[in-house]
């Protein structure tokens, strides 16, 4: 949270602090210097040259500050920027000793955080002068200026999370909190506005797939899937020299142009033009055998699209289904209200929130297996894998029915309340029909509570089971990968 | 410009046209507070000697805060390492090391001093292509400063 950035920061300033006997503004710059590395700073203090470290890093040695002539305080003196006369004492500055006037400083303020949109560094007006204004003064000199103050804030916050390994922002949209850990390692990580992603990459939580893995398959995927679907759809290669082909209108005898080729086939059923005749329309060769060996041909250099293809969108299915997430809770909100009105207590209906969350984790775990699996190489390991991944999707696809349909046949209410997706499937309008029938009985809800219970809690125990899998395996070093995906 | 940084710009011309500094004086004619037009005159015992040259400067709103543009203009524009033949002037305080404590007087007297430290009276190296492409405005460009001897 914004508010805990800064208390961070200041925890982090007392220790310094607490060591060196400096005041906490200077001790802010210092760490800023270092990147908020507590030990690398410590090491250079005391590794003797301290005038050169506070030179370094612009400020002046706070052991050493000149000391003020309390008789020249009353004196007048003017301001090098406005040109106007104040007393001395109504001037400020920073440690250097230049002193402007209060309306310039902010004034100066305003000019290099709103216009010039800096925080840090930011130095004293005189000319040439690198001393660096601390948070303090900067603070003091905003009072009453509170737009300035929270850009200001802003910025500060900004290169604290920036300069700080330990520390990185929420890539939520919108979400202002950044989160700490304790390590630098990419694991996932969980932020208190809910978005669960990963520290090494800041995408989503891509368990079992590791970070550069899923960065090569994403960048396959902006390059590659519209691409590929668009090929697989539209075209076919010619049989004899695998150009590939786009039939956009005309009948079925294609003549390659590719020039060396100028073979002449059929679009239907790939053989050889020759024995169609005139057939130029309709294909009646499909079971020849030339045909055939044509069109095996054919399949046979699709695979490993057709391999991408597969993972992609089954990958891109689930991502899918995350989309709907959102709706889901919506309408298991609702449902829960439902059920409490036909005599279930609040806590007896917690289960189906909790089935829904088991239902998105699970989904966001499948999305990634398939990430995994498409560069994962045959061996007897893939093989359980594969096997856990397809139990995994079937009992999720099973909660998911009886979250999305099986629900409102048990309260009645699919074809009133629910908007078409709930309903769409005939494949269950039976066990609707006879569910609905008995809506008021009590058993009916208890067994369909039941139900979920029991899928959603062997979803989350297929779900451990498979990524321990995989763990286990990258431990023992078991998995194998193949870069291209073949 | 809020009305205390007006004053300044007020100070600053009435100083330029009580006291100036030798080889500085203000175009007799100022009327605008926005724009002035300043004569320098190169220092004695240097290449530039008793030559006239012409400074426009033009305050923006933000002045002091910000930089004012300053260009050399008229026939005369001074051959010099870091001055474009366009007028357009490569020096650090009228850019990125700005200072609300600097004013009209410091940055004439930089310029003076640039002028009677060069050795040769020669453009920059790169003055063909700057002209060139060079936009109206020298504080719309980049400028590196490759250069702090002169």
């Amino acid at each position: 949270m914004p508010k805990d950035i800064i208390s961070t920061q200041i925890q982090a300033i007392e220790d310094v602090n607490n060591i060196f006997q400096i005041p906490p503004s200077t001790a802010r710059i210092l760490l800023q210097f270092f990147g908020w590395d507590k030990e690398r700073l410590v090491e250079r203090y005391y590794d003797g040259d301290q005038d050169r470290l506070f030179e370094e890093a612009h400020i002046i040695n706070p052991h050493k500050l000149p000391r003020q002539d309390s008789n020249t305080e009353h004196k007048e003196m003017t301001c090098e920027i406005c040109y106007v006369d104040y007393p001395r004492k109504d001037m400020t500055g920073l440690p250097c000793n230049h002193r402007f006037c209060r309306h310039c400083w902010v004034s100066y303020l305003q000019s290099k955080i709103m216009d010039e949109g800096t925080g840090e560094k930011i130095t004293c007006p005189a000319h040439q002068c690198p001393i660096v204004a601390d948070e303090v003064t900067i603070s003091h000199l905003l009072q009453g200026h509170p737009e300035i103050q929270a850009r200001y804030e802003f910025f500060v916050a900004k290169a604290f999370v920036q300069g700080n390994k330990l520390v990185k922002w929420c890539p939520a949209p919108g979400c202002e909190n950044a989160v700490r850990v304790n390590t630098v390692e990419a694991r996932p990580v969980k932020c208190k506005c809910g978005h669960a992603w990963c520290f090494g990459c800041q995408q989503p939580t891509h368990e079992p797939v590791h970070c550069p893995t899923l960065k090569a398959w994403l960048k396959k995927c902006a390059d590659d899937s519209e691409t590929a679907n668009w090929i697989s759809a539209n075209t076919k290669e010619c049989p004899r020299c695998k150009t590939t082909i786009e039939k956009n209108g005309g009948c079925n005898h294609i003549t390659c142009r590719s020039l060396n080729c100028k073979y002449e086939f059929c679009w239907s059923c790939l053989g050889a033009w020759e024995p169609h005749g005139a057939s130029w329309y309709n294909c009646s060769r499909f079971d020849e055998k030339d045909s055939m060996q044509a069109r095996d041909q054919h399949s046979r250099s699709r695979v490993s699209l057709e391999r991408y293809l597969h993972y992609y969108n089954r990958y891109h299915n689930h991502e899918q289904s995350q989309k709907f997430e959102q709706q889901l809770f919506a309408k298991v909100d609702k449902k829960m209200e439902e059920f409490q009105q036909r005599g279930m207590s609040w806590i007896e209906v917690q289960f189906l929130k909790k089935a829904v969350e088991v239902l998105c984790l699970c989904r966001q775990t499948l999305k990634y297996t398939y990430v995994f699996g498409f560069y994962l190489r045959k061996n007897n390991q893939a093989v359980i894998f594969e096997d856990n991944q397809k139990d995994l999707e079937m009992a999720v696809e099973t909660l998911s029915q009886y979250l999305e349909q099986d629900m409102d046949s048990a309260t009645g209410s699919a074809s009133s309340s629910s908007s078409s997706s709930s309903s769409s499937s005939s494949s269950s309008s039976s066990s609707a029909a006879t569910t609905a029938q008995a809506t008021s009985n009590p058993t009916v809800l208890a067994d369909i509570k039941q139900r979920v219970l029991d899928k959603s809690q062997y979803c989350e125990s297929r779900r451990k089971v498979l990524l321990d899998h995989v763990q286990d395996g990258y431990e023992q070093g078991v998995w194998e990968f193949d870069a291209a995906g073949n | 410009m809020a009305g205390r940084f007006t004053r300044r710009l007020q100070k600053e011309l009435l100083d330029l046209q009580r006291s100036p500094p030798t080889g500085v004086k203000l175009e007799d004619n100022t009327t605008r507070l926005d724009q002035w037009r300043i004569h320098l005159t190169g220092a004695d015992g240097s290449l530039y000697a008793g030559e006239h040259f012409v400074l426009r400067f033009r305050f923006g709103n933000n002045y002091p805060m910000e930089a004012p543009e300053v260009v050399f203009e008229g026939p005369n524009i001074p051959m010099h390492g870091h001055i474009y033949s366009n007028g357009h002037i490569c020096l650090n305080v009228l850019y990125n090391e700005w200072s609300p404590a600097l004013s009209v007087q410091s940055i004439c007297l930089s310029l003076l001093s640039m002028l009677s430290s060069s050795p040769e009276k020669s453009w920059p190296p790169d003055n063909d292509t700057y002209v060139r492409r060079a936009i109206a405005s020298p504080k719309q460009t980049s400028w590196a400063f490759h250069d702090d001897t002169v």
